[in-house]
C-alpha cells in the first residue's frame, strides 16, 4: 500500500519548548493509526501541526508532511484551505463547543458542502448516514436539542461533507459516556470500512486504541517513543513507557483486600430523594420535578468501600451531595452509627470532588486550605503529616495550589478531606480528571488510607473498569434509581440487569473483546420526564410488554444481591 | 496660618494611605506581586504610572489647605484671611497673583482686546506680564495654566471617591445577591433595575438641585466658600457613586453564582464553614481582579462625567475650579470672534492626558489580573 499521509521528523516548538520532536509515521488510505499518550504528550498538537492549524503560539521548527504525494507545508494558505475538509477532516473532543449555537445542524453541514461543491441539501442524507434517526427534523433543529453522542455524530457528518479521505479524530469520545462511547466508535469504523477512508485517530484510552487501530503509536514528551501492529503492542509493548501505561491501567492493578466482620453497617440511606422543580412563567409556578434522585437505598460498611456507577445526569453526583448534605434532600433519611446525620458534626462524612483544579481555592496556600476543615471543626492538627500521610512533602505547606500538578492536586484534596478524621469519605469522581498513571497512584493511595485509616468510601464514579479494584459493593444508577446492586464479583462478574450487562459490555478492553454483545441504542431519557414503567425500557435490547406498564420490584437473588428487573420476576 | 482640613481632604488623604497600605499588603502576597510585576513589565504602563503619578501628586499638594495669616495689628490677636489656600497655590504664588485685565493668548505681550488708550485712539495694550503666561489667560485675567493644574485636584477626586463610595455597596449587593440567592437577590436586582432605569442625569440634576437648596438655606454650616463648594463637590460624588455602583455590582453578582458552585465552596460548606467565613475567605478574594479593573476603568469614565455635568450647570459649585467649568466657561468664549480657543485647549490637553493614562494603565492591569485573558 502506498502511503496517503507520510510525517517525517516533525518538530513543532511553542516558545523555546519543543513540544513535538520528531516525529515520523505513515497512514495508509482505510487505514486506522492511534497515537496514543497522556495528557500534554503532544499528540493534539501534532494532529493541528498536519492541518497547519497550530495555535499563533505554537511554530512548526522542521520536518516535511506529505499527503498524497503533496507537500503540505510548502502549499501556500489558499490550497491548504480547501485541502483541510477535502482531503482532510477533523473532529474534536468537546462536541458542545464545536458547533456553533446559533446556527441549526442542517445548516452548518451545508455551510461545508457549499464550499466543497456548491451543492445543497445533502445534510439530511449525510446525518441518516451518521446514525442519527429522524434526520429531516433533526436537520432543522439548533446543537441545544441534541444529546452529547448527537452532537458528535452531527461533527462526524460535518467533517464527512467534503468526502475527505484522511480524517483526525481528536479525542472523539473522551466528554462521552460509554454506552455513547460505544455506538460513536462503532459508527466511525463503520463508515471507513465503507469510505475507505484513512484514520488517525487521538486517544489517551488504550482500550479505544485497541478496539480501532491497526497501528498503534505511543507518545511521550513529544517523542514518538513505539510504533508498532496493534496485535502485538497488546501482546508486548516493548518501550518501557509503554509497559509502564499497561502497570497503571486499573485492569493490572491488585484487588483491594477483603475486610472481615463486614455486617457492620455504618451508613445508611434510606429512600433518598432529591427533587429539583422546573418553575416556568412570571409567577415561578411549578411546573414538573426533575427527579435527579428518585428514592435510593444505601448501605456502606467500615471499612468498605461502595461505588455508585451510572452514567452521566444518572442523579449519582447529586446523591453523594445530599447524602453530605450540600443539597437537601427532598425526602428520605441518612443514617450514621444509628444516628441521623444531620444531628451530626459535618467532620465524620467528607467529600473528594472531581476536578483538581476547582476544588483548591486558587487564592490560598496549601496549609489554609488544609487547615480550614480543622479550625471550622475547632480540632487541632499536623499539617505537615496529613500531607506526609498522602505523599507530599510537609514544607508544600506554604506553596500555592497553582504550583502543582493534578495528581498532586488531588493529594492536597484528599489531605484536607482527612483533616478532621472523617469516618467516611465520598469520593466523586476523583480520578476522572487524571491520566491513568496518575489514576492508579491515586486508587493505590485511596486503599492504603482505607487499610490504615478504617475508612469507608462511597465511591462515585462513571468508570466501571476502575471499579473491580476499589470497591467491595457496588451499585448502578439508572435515571435516579438503583437498578442493581451488590458485591464486586456478583454485579460486575454475574450482571443480570440488561443495563449492567451493557455498561460492561461498552467497556473498550484492551484485548479488543468487546462490542461482541449488546449495544445500547440511544441516550439515556431525561430525568424531568421519566419513560413510563421500567425507565430503561425504550433503549433495553431486552424488552417485554410488562416492562412499559409498571416499574419493576426489588429482586432479591442472594443476601446481598438485588436488582430491579421484569425478566427475574 | 491655619492648616483646614476640607473633608474632601481628609477622604483624599484616607484614600491615599489605603491605597499605600495596599500596596504593602499586595507585597507580601505572591501571587499578587506577580501580577502587579506583569503590569510594570509593560512600558506603556510605566510611562501611564509616571503620569498618573505626577496628576496624583499635583491633586496632592493642591489639598494642603490653609488660610493665611493678615498682618498682625498691635494688641490684637491674630486674625486669619477667609480665603482658603492650598500648597499649590503657594508653589503657584506668581502664577496665581500676575493676573492680566482680560484674555490674552498663549505668550503674549499685548491684551487680546483693544482698549481706549490715554493717549488716544484703541489699541492692544501690554500686559503687566508679557511672555509669562504659558496657556494665556481667561476672561477675568486668571493664568489659564494655574487654572488647569488646579483643575486636576477636582478631577482626581471625583474619579476617585465616588468609586470609593460606590464600592463597598457594589461589592457587599453584589456578593450577597449571588451567594445567598433568592429572595435577597430579587430585591437587589430589582433595586439597580430600577435605578438604572432613571435616567442617569436626571436623577444626578434633582439631587445637587436639592442639596444646592440645602447648602443655600444653611449658610452658618460653613465657615468659609471654600468649605461650601467643597460640601457640594462631595454631594456630586455622593450622587455619582449612587448611580453608577450597578453595572460593578451586576458583574460581581454574576461571577459570584459562578464561583459559588466551584468545587472549593462546596469543600468549605462541607466543614461546616458559616456563609459570612466563605464569602471573605473564598469568594472575595477570588473577586478583587474585577473590582480593581472596573476601579481602574471607572476612574477615567468619573472625570468625563464630572466634565460634562460641570458643562451641563449641575456639577460642582461654579467658584470650583474644574475642567467642566473651564469648558462650561469655553462655549462662550468660542463664538467671539477672533475665536477665544486657549482655555479650551488647555483644557482639553491636560484631561486627555489623566484620562488616556489611566486607560492605558486600566489595560495593563486587566492584561496582568484577568485570568481569562492569560
Amino acid at each position: 500500500m502506498s502511503a496517503l499521509l507520510d510525517v517525517r521528523d516533525l518538530s513543532v516548538a511553542i516558545g523555546g519548548r519543543r513540544v513535538v520532536e520528531g516525529v515520523s509515521f505513515g497512514l495508509a488510505a482505510g487505514e486506522t493509526f492511534a497515537l496514543l499518550g497522556e495528557s500534554g504528550c503532544g499528540k493534539s498538537l501534532t494532529a493541528l501541526a498536519l492541518m497547519r492549524l497550530l495555535p499563533p503560539v505554537a511554530r512548526i521548527e522542521r520536518g516535511n508532511v506529505e499527503f498524497d504525494g503533496r507537500e503540505l507545508f510548502a502549499l501556500p494558505e489558499s490550497k491548504m484551505r480547501s485541502l483541510r475538509g477535502g482531503g482532510m477532516a477533523m473532529i474534536f473532543q468537546e462536541p458542545a463547543t464545536s458547533l456553533n449555537p446559533v446556527m441549526t445542524i442542517g445548516e452548518q453541514i451545508d455551510e461545508v458542502i457549499r464550499l466543497r461543491d456548491g451543492k445543497e441539501g445533502r445534510a439530511v442524507e449525510l446525518l441518516e448516514a451518521v446514525g442519527i434517526p429522524d434526520a429531516e427534523r433533526r436537520a432543522g433543529e439548533f446543537p441545544f436539542q441534541l444529546s452529547g453522542g448527537m452532537k458528535q455524530r452531527a461533527m462526524i457528518a460535518m467533517a464527512l461533507a467534503g468526502e475527505p479521505r484522511l480524517l483526525i479524530a481528536d479525542e472523539p469520545t473522551t466528554a462521552l459516556d460509554v454506552t455513547i462511547q460505544a455506538q460513536v466508535l462503532d459508527l466511525l469504523k463503520d463508515l471507513q470500512r465503507r469510505r475507505g477512508m484513512a484514520l488517525l485517530l487521538i486517544t489517551h484510552d488504550l482500550g479505544v486504541a485497541a478496539r480501532m487501530a491497526d497501528r498503534v503509536g505511543v507518545m511521550h514528551a513529544g517523542q514518538l517513543v513505539e510504533v508498532s501492529d496493534t496485535k502485538q503492542f497488546f501482546r508486548g509493548p516493548a518501550h518501557p513507557y509503554s509497559r509502564r501505561l499497561f502497570a497503571s491501567l486499573p485492569e493490572n492493578l491488585a484487588k483491594p483486600p477483603e475486610v472481615g466482620g463486614e455486617a457492620k453497617e455504618f451508613l445508611a440511606v434510606q429512600d433518598l430523594t432529591v427533587h429539583f422543580p422546573i418553575r416556568r412563567g412570571l409567577l415561578r409556578r411549578t411546573v414538573g420535578q426533575v427527579r435527579a434522585v428518585d428514592g435510593v437505598s444505601l448501605k456502606v460498611s467500615r471499612g468498605r468501600t461502595l461505588a455508585i456507577v451510572g452514567e452521566s445526569g444518572c442523579g449519582k453526583t447529586t446523591a453523594g451531595k445530599a447524602i453530605l448534605q450540600l443539597i437537601t434532600p427532598t425526602a428520605g433519611r441518612v443514617s450514621l452509627d444509628g444516628r441521623d446525620l444531620d444531628e451530626l458534626a459535618p467532620r465524620d462524612v467528607q467529600m473528594v470532588f472531581q476536578d483538581p483544579f476547582g476544588s483548591l481555592n486558587p487564592r490560598l496556600r496549601i496549609g489554609q486550605i488544609i487547615a480550614e476543615g480543622m479550625t471550622a471543626q475547632g480540632i487541632e492538627g499536623d499539617i505537615g503529616a496529613l500531607l506526609e500521610q498522602v505523599g507530599l512533602d510537609a514544607d508544600m505547606a506554604s506553596r500555592y495550589p497553582h504550583e502543582f500538578s493534578g495528581g498532586q492536586r488531588q493529594r492536597i484534596a484528599i489531605a484536607r478531606a482527612l483533616a478532621v478524621d472523617p469516618r467516611l469519605l465520598i469520593c466523586d469522581e476523583p480520578t476522572s480528571a487524571l491520566d491513568v498513571s496518575v489514576q492508579a497512584q491515586i486508587i493505590a493511595l485511596l486503599r492504603d488510607l482505607q487499610a490504615r485509616r478504617g475508612l469507608a468510601y462511597l465511591f462515585i464514579t462513571h468508570n466501571i473498569s476502575v471499579v473491580d479494584y476499589l470497591a467491595h459493593d457496588v451499585a448502578v444508577m439508572y435515571l435516579g434509581r438503583i437498578v442493581e446492586q451488590g458485591n464486586v464479583d456478583e454485579v460486575l462478574r454475574g450482571a443480570k440487569h440488561p443495563y449492567t450487562q451493557a455498561l460492561l459490555a461498552a467497556v473498550p478492553r484492551i484485548d479488543g473483546t468487546s462490542g461482541e454483545c449488546l449495544l445500547v441504542p440511544g441516550d439515556p431519557p431525561s430525568p424531568a420526564r421519566p419513560p413510563s414503567g421500567c425507565h430503561f425500557h425504550p433503549r433495553c435490547p431486552r424488552v417485554m410488554d410488562r416492562c412499559r406498564a409498571g416499574y419493576p420490584g426489588a429482586v432479591t437473588l442472594s443476601a446481598t444481591h438485588r436488582l430491579h428487573c421484569h425478566l427475574y420476576t | 496660618m491655619m492648616p483646614v482640613i476640607l473633608w474632601s481632604d481628609a477622604l483624599f488623604f484616607l484614600l491615599i494611605a489605603v491605597t499605600l497600605g495596599g500596596a504593602g499588603w499586595a507585597r507580601r502576597h505572591e501571587h499578587l506581586r506577580a501580577s502587579w510585576a506583569m503590569v510594570w513589565a509593560s512600558r506603556r504602563a510605566r510611562a501611564a504610572a509616571a503620569v498618573l503619578a505626577v496628576f496624583f501628586a499635583i491633586g496632592f499638594v493642591d489639598s494642603l489647605h490653609y488660610r493665611p495669616q493678615l498682618p498682625v495689628e498691635a494688641g490684637k490677636p491674630p486674625a486669619y484671611s477667609v480665603e482658603v489656600l492650598s500648597a499649590l497655590d503657594a508653589l503657584l504664588t506668581p502664577l496665581r497673583t500676575h493676573t492680566e485685565k482680560t484674555y490674552s493668548a498663549p505668550l503674549a505681550t499685548h491684551s487680546f482686546a483693544k482698549e481706549t488708550q490715554e493717549a488716544g485712539g484703541r489699541d492692544f495694550p501690554p500686559l503687566k506680564y508679557p511672555g509669562t503666561h504659558l496657556f494665556g489667560t481667561d476672561k477675568v485675567g486668571q493664568d489659564v495654566l494655574y487654572l488647569t493644574l488646579k483643575s486636576i485636584r477636582t478631577g482626581l477626586l471625583i474619579g476617585t471617591l465616588t468609586t470609593l463610595i460606590m464600592l463597598p455597596a457594589a461589592v457587599l449587593l453584589g456578593i450577597v445577591a449571588g451567594y445567598v440567592g433568592g429572595w435577597v437577590d430579587d430585591v437587589i436586582q430589582y433595586l439597580y433595575t430600577t435605578l438604572n432605569s432613571i435616567p442617569g442625569v436626571l436623577l444626578i440634576a434633582a439631587a445637587v438641585l436639592m442639596m444646592q437648596v440645602v447648602i443655600d438655606t444653611h449658610p452658618d454650616w460653613f465657615a468659609t466658600a471654600a468649605e461650601r463648594a467643597d460640601a457640594r463637590l462631595l454631594a456630586l460624588c455622593a450622587i455619582l457613586g449612587i448611580t453608577s455602583w450597578t453595572g460593578l455590582c451586576r458583574l460581581l453578582r454574576g461571577e459570584t453564582l459562578k464561583l459559588r458552585e466551584m468545587e472549593y465552596v462546596q469543600a468549605a460548606r462541607a466543614f461546616g464553614v458559616g456563609p459570612l467565613a466563605i464569602m471573605l475567605r473564598h469568594i472575595l478574594p477570588n473577586l478583587m481582579h474585577i473590582v480593581l479593573i472596573a476601579l481602574v476603568m471607572d476612574f477615567s469614565g468619573l472625570v468625563l462625567a464630572e466634565a460634562v455635568l460641570s458643562y451641563v450647570g449641575i456639577g460642582v459649585d461654579p467658584n470650583t475650579i474644574s475642567f467642566g467649568t473651564m469648558i462650561n466657561a469655553a462655549r462662550l468664549e468660542l463664538a467671539r470672534e477672533p475665536m477665544v480657543w486657549w482655555s479650551l485647549a488647555a483644557a482639553f490637553v491636560f484631561m486627555f492626558a489623566l484620562v488616556l493614562a489611566a486607560n492605558l494603565f486600566a489595560d495593563a492591569v486587566r492584561d496582568a489580573f484577568d485570568p481569562r485573558a492569560a
